[in-house]
């Protein structure tokens, strides 16, 4: 079973994000970039698959050259191949999905992994889209997967319970936590993913729909208090979660 | 300029998450003019009916199908595209909960437009679309104006005030065609009166503070008292001492109830992206320098495992 998994190069979680001076776009100088952390859990699952199952784990990203880092890193951990799909300039979600299913069609695939969000954006909309332009079944929010005689059985976390879900393939599934513990590349993993080649791949520019007006800093948390030490302050932070603040009866 | 909004049904219950964003599309055609339509699908929807007229629905589509008892994306997805279409909405909108992140994708590819996830808040004149979307986990927010209509949009839950200012209410039977490509097996409660994180108004979560696995038991307890859901951090969830579904932060989940209790919590930046909207935030810590205290409105120095107790006691 051939499986193509969608990444994306994201900073580190760890990093603060700092604003450019015109807040037009956020600092990238000194940031630390790595594969999405979902993207990760995406694509220890398709090597899964492929090491039970035979076939060949796929890595696609959508951007400029210096994104080819995430292929680079899911290559290290496995991936047998590598496709960065060309992005000329600016694009928007609609776009950027067009591209990676665009990209899927050329290829054989009967599976689509993907980290369930990309933790810059946040937006957790791409792998559900590809779906939806391919035409195929799609579980999003995957911690728990099954996939056997053609089809996938998954379970996700909703508010207030668990579902299972059922799809026969082709199908996308995005990753959430809990999906599996993701391999670390080894020393020779990372040298052979120098080696790999990475397919160039170049797709129609869609204008955005989408005007970025500006960024900003959430709004400063007002300075608080410390109400004392230990026990002896409880009485006093009942009082003014009540009197003052009046969030508890 | 119609607005339509998707509403969530779980369980047999409305979500409540899905009547603020119809509280919200109210006040969007307030100044963009059009009608608010609601979308449902499921069974013995009209039962709903009256409280979405209430909150502002002028038309109300629901797709009654055995099949779709369970939530079923194709199933859902056929519905909102078919009401979307008759009342030409501009905007649709529904909830950022699990369901939500699942169909809205969906919906926006189906209609060929651009979907802006997870807003917080509206902005704009006329007939213009700003949102503000808090991006890297809410470390920065973005203001970003929709330059092509329509726009599916998602709302972040607890973020949008519920309004009652009535809608005509009018009743749409819809029968749209759809193809089971998915289908949902099994629904597991997490059961009782146990609350998620990402929709509880009160929120009690430990760190590792707390020293071991066992005192979690102090914030089980102290959020029975208070009638909130427990959370937990990142540190504690790769512990394996609770589910990931309680994990807030950057990779779980991000929240802002009105009271949110961090036990054991140093405030990892992490951490503090996923909940530094909430309104009143109590810190409760035995490090006085832990950067949590710098989010915090009420701060106590001391061991959790010793104030924890006290302070049960104090709420009972």
């Amino acid at each position: 079973m051939n499986i193509a998994v969608l990444v994306k190069l994201v900073p580190d979680t760890a990093a603060p994000i700092r604003l450019t001076s015109e807040k037009d776009w956020i600092e990238t100088r000194d940031l630390n970039w790595v594969l999405g952390p979902y993207d990760e859990y995406a694509v220890e699952e398709a090597l899964k698959l492929t090491e039970a199952n035979g076939g060949e784990v796929t890595v696609i990203t959508y951007g400029k050259d210096t994104a080819i880092e995430a292929l680079r890193k899911a290559l290290a951990m496995g991936a047998h191949k590598a496709i960065v799909v060309k992005k000329e300039g600016y694009t928007d979600l609609l776009g950027t999905a067009t591209a990676l299913a665009d990209t899927i069609k050329k290829g054989d695939y009967e599976m689509v992994f993907a980290g369930f969000k990309a933790t810059d954006d946040d937006c957790a909309a791409v792998g559900p889209m590809v779906a939806t332009l391919l035409d195929w079944a799609c579980i999003t929010e995957v911690c728990k997967l099954e996939v056997a005689d053609s089809l996938a059985t998954a379970e996700r976390d909703v508010e207030g319970g668990r579902e299972t879900i059922q799809a026969a393939l082709p199908c996308v599934v995005t990753a959430q936590k809990g999906l599996n513990d993701p391999r670390y590349p080894s020393l020779k993993g990372i040298m052979m993913a120098k080696k790999k080649p990475v397919d160039e791949i170049a797709c129609d520019h869609v204008d955005p729909r989408v005007e970025t007006v500006i960024f900003e800093y959430p709004p400063e948390r007002a300075a608080g208090k410390i109400v004392g030490e230990g026990v002896d302050a409880v009485p006093e932070l009942v009082r003014l979660l009540r009197e003052e603040a009046r969030v508890i009866e | 300029m119609s607005v339509l909004v998707y509403i969530e049904i779980r369980n047999g219950e409305m979500k409540k998450a899905s009547l603020e964003s119809l509280s919200e599309a109210k006040r969007l055609t307030g100044r963009m003019g059009g009608q608010v339509g609601a979308v449902m699908a499921g069974s013995g929807l009209a039962a709903y009916a009256d409280t979405l007229k209430t909150h502002g629905a002028d038309k109300i589509f629901m797709l009654e199908s055995d099949d779709l008892a369970l939530y079923n994306a194709e199933g859902h997805l056929a519905a909102v595209a078919e009401a979307a279409n008759q009342m030409d909405a501009k905007v649709v909108m529904m909830a950022s909960t699990a369901l939500g992140r699942d169909l809205a994708p969906r919906v926006a590819a189906k209609m060929n437009v651009m979907i802006l996830p997870d807003i917080t808040e509206i902005q704009g004149e006329g007939e213009e679309v700003i949102v503000r979307r808090p991006v890297y986990a809410g470390k920065v927010h973005m203001l970003i104006k929709a330059t092509a209509l329509p726009v599916v949009l998602t709302t972040r839950p607890n973020i949008f005030d519920l309004a009652e200012d009535a809608g005509a209410g009018e009743v749409v039977a819809i029968s749209p065609a759809f193809e089971l490509k998915s289908k949902v097996t099994d629904f597991a409660s997490t059961g009782g009166e146990k609350l998620d994180v990402a929709e509880a108004d009160r929120i009690v979560a430990g760190g590792r503070g707390l020293k071991e696995e066992e005192n979690f038991k102090l914030i089980e307890e102290l959020a029975l008292t208070l009638g909130a859901a427990v959370g937990a951090t990142r540190a504690v969830v790769d512990n394996d001492w609770r589910p990931h579904s309680e994990q807030v932060g950057q990779t779980g989940k991000t929240v802002s109830p009105t009271l949110y209790i961090a036990v054991g919590i140093s405030g990892a930046i992490q951490h503090l992206a996923g909940m530094q909207t909430s309104k009143v935030i109590v810190a409760i810590n035995k490090d006085a320098d832990a950067p949590i205290f710098k989010v915090a409105d009420y701060g106590i120095v001391g061991d959790s495992t010793v104030v924890l107790p006290a302070l049960i006691e104090a709420l009972k």
